[in-house]
């Protein structure tokens, strides 16, 4: 049976092998997904529930004020955030599930920088989150958005952003936690805010001021309001229409344009990845 | 020729909040040897290991493993270990062998080796037939083996077991201690395991007594089962306290009851038992002697049997929920 042993030698850090680390990480991330088909529908089930079902009661209401546009076209971007988001924070969680059952510890002894897991770790759930959103972007026939390839391809790039940002928020969170209940209770409780205040679910227009800088405030309305814009970019809709459903955000009274937006989504995800490393290190 | 030890420990101590889990140990390792940690359960052990993998961080004192210290080469020691914990640390939802390759690419294996080498050390622990299983379909002596393959993949310097055995059948135990003995003959490489099964402890080249966070001796199996010197008698009696008390008056023999029978060490112990009936003036009903095992090492120099004391640490334990 045994021939020679073949003997290894461990090299020494480097930027090279810190890469591989950074990539099994998150090829680990794809395969545990892709083997979990019940997680898979399970997490396009409630933004489909949203789009259709909400969304045609909802615009059976509102149809009168919005001439020439489908209530549904409007909910369309919020519930690409909706489901990239809970995506995204699913396999954030998956760190304090491989905690509690040792495969942490496995990573956490390998002679490779945090940083590399951490990173590793965001990247996979961000491709991950940004898969399941392809589905729900595969729907956009069914509710008046045009297939464009301009559109799809922005759309991806803004989706990915937004996942790998709310993946890093999910792990920063997840760095301390020790089991899942608690974890899941603290997702809940941070995801439902940040998607009543982010404009998925209703227009941001004309609202109480107490509840406008709620939104304002929501990092979350600069991952959906991209998106919107992006989407309304390629519909023809009267303009007090398009005033009423695709505002912008303003900082007192500035229109803040789509480029800071995404300039603002992605320095939190940076942020919040810098703390999530840190903390990983200091758990060590 | 004065190699590097593959594990020096001056003075180490870990302290949590107000309990000295290791109260300052120091020991040497050398180069290929079988080093075997043994104590009961919350003698320190695993704190121990911890602080050597480099996962728990010491209050005092200092170690090196493969001639790096734990504290400041933190890397360099991770490089040269390999580790296979008491719980199970594999990732149940992928295959054994995608199980190593995450290890392989985590550990930076060079490419080409990685798919031989995995192989090698699957073949190893008679697994590879069932490579594309997914681990968690494995049973536990399944996955412990699988784990000892990971923890060699990288061919690591040291070796460090923790309690590779606990929770085992008998079948696997002994399987388990074949790839140990295998791999001390296959691989250059040392092994530092702690266990709290005395059968066990008798594999190794060196064993350290660790009792209450304080290693009590370390020597070879042998050296230790000599030391004692005596046989270990137990008797069955009617009344164990009047048979104490009568083995220090008419003998002058210090027994005490352990495992539910009168145990005491003493010289020649076959010789001793037709004396013991004659003098002891109470009637005894079993009578057992055996020779110096390393239980008895333990109960020399620790007082107690490890079941004993494994048995006071639940105690302990259990009064300190029912005060909370």
């Amino acid at each position: 049976m045994t021939t020679e042993t073949i003997s290894v030698v461990v090299p020494a850090r480097s930027a090279g092998h810190d890469l591989r680390a950074v990539k099994v990480v998150l090829h680990r991330e794809m395969l545990r997904f892709l083997s979990d088909r019940t997680r898979m529908l399970s997490m396009l089930f409630q933004p489909v529930l949203w789009l259709f079902i909400m969304g045609t009661g909802l615009g059976s209401l509102v149809q009168g004020s919005i001439p020439g546009v489908d209530y549904r076209t409007f909910m369309y971007p919020g519930m690409i955030s909706m489901t990239v988001i809970m995506t995204g924070m699913f396999s954030a969680g998956s760190i304090v599930w491989d905690r509690e059952f040792g495969f942490l510890r496995e990573m956490l002894v390998a002679p490779v920088s945090r940083g590399a897991i951490v990173l590793g770790k965001c990247l996979g759930g961000a491709i991950v989150a940004t898969g399941q959103g392809v589905v729900i972007l595969a729907m956009a026939g069914l509710v008046g958005v045009p297939y464009s390839g301009t559109l799809m391809l922005t759309l991806l790039a803004e989706m990915f952003l937004a996942a790998f940002t709310i993946t890093a928020f999910g792990v920063m969170l997840a760095a301390r936690m020790k089991n899942m209940q608690t974890f899941f209770g603290l997702m809940q409780m941070a995801i439902m805010p940040m998607m009543f205040l982010s404009g998925a679910m209703f227009p941001l227009a004309n609202l109480p001021s107490w509840l406008h800088v709620l939104t304002v405030v929501n990092p979350m309305t600069y991952a959906v309001d991209p998106m919107r814009q992006a989407v309304f970019s390629h519909l023809s809709v009267p303009p007090q229409v398009n005033a009423m459903l695709n505002p912008g955000v303003q900082w007192f009274g500035w229109q803040v344009p789509v480029i800071l937006e995404i300039g603002v989504v992605a320095g939190l995800g940076a942020a919040l990845l810098g703390v999530g490393i840190i903390q990983f290190r200091r758990a060590d | 020729m004065t190699l590097t030890p593959a594990v020096a420990v001056q003075d180490l101590k870990k302290t949590y909040g107000k309990v000295d889990a290791v109260k300052g140990v120091s020991f040497e390792v050398q180069p290929g040897e079988v080093f075997g940690f043994l104590g009961p359960n919350g003698a320190g052990k695993t704190t121990t290991i911890s602080m050597l993998c480099t996962l728990v961080n010491p209050t005092g004192g200092s170690a090196s493993v493969a001639g790096h210290d734990v504290v400041g080469a933190r890397d360099e020691v991770r490089r040269n270990i390999g580790l296979v914990f008491q719980d199970p640390t594999l990732d149940g939802y992928l295959s054994a062998e995608q199980n190593l390759r995450f290890h392989a690419e985590l550990y930076g294996v060079p490419r080409h080796i990685v798919g031989d080498r995995i192989r090698q050390v699957m073949e190893m622990v008679a697994l590879w037939d069932r490579k594309d299983a997914k681990v968690m379909t494995f049973s536990g002596g399944m996955k412990r083996r699988l784990e000892i393959a990971r923890g060699l993949l990288h061919s690591p310097r040291v070796l460090f077991l923790d309690e590779p055995t606990v929770g085992l059948d008998p079948q696997t135990r002994a399987a388990i201690w074949g790839y140990i003995n295998k791999l001390r003959l296959s691989e250059d490489i040392t092994i530092f395991m702690t266990t709290h099964y005395m059968e066990e402890a008798e594999y190794c080249d060196r064993i350290a007594i660790i009792d209450h966070g304080e290693i009590v001796v370390v020597d070879s199996p042998e050296a230790l089962k000599a030391s004692v010197g005596k046989d270990r008698v137990q008797i069955h009696t009617g009344d164990d306290e009047r048979a104490i008390t009568a083995l220090r008056q008419r003998f002058g023999i210090e027994a005490t009851v352990n495992e539910g029978a009168v145990t005491f060490a003493v010289a020649a112990g076959e010789e001793f038992v037709p004396r013991l009936f004659a003098e002891l003036g109470q009637p005894i009903r079993s009578v057992s002697v055996s020779r110096p095992s390393l239980d008895d090492v333990f109960m020399s120099y620790t007082g107690s049997t490890i079941r004993d004391a494994e048995a006071d640490d639940k105690n302990a334990w259990m009064r300190a929920m029912v005060r909370r």
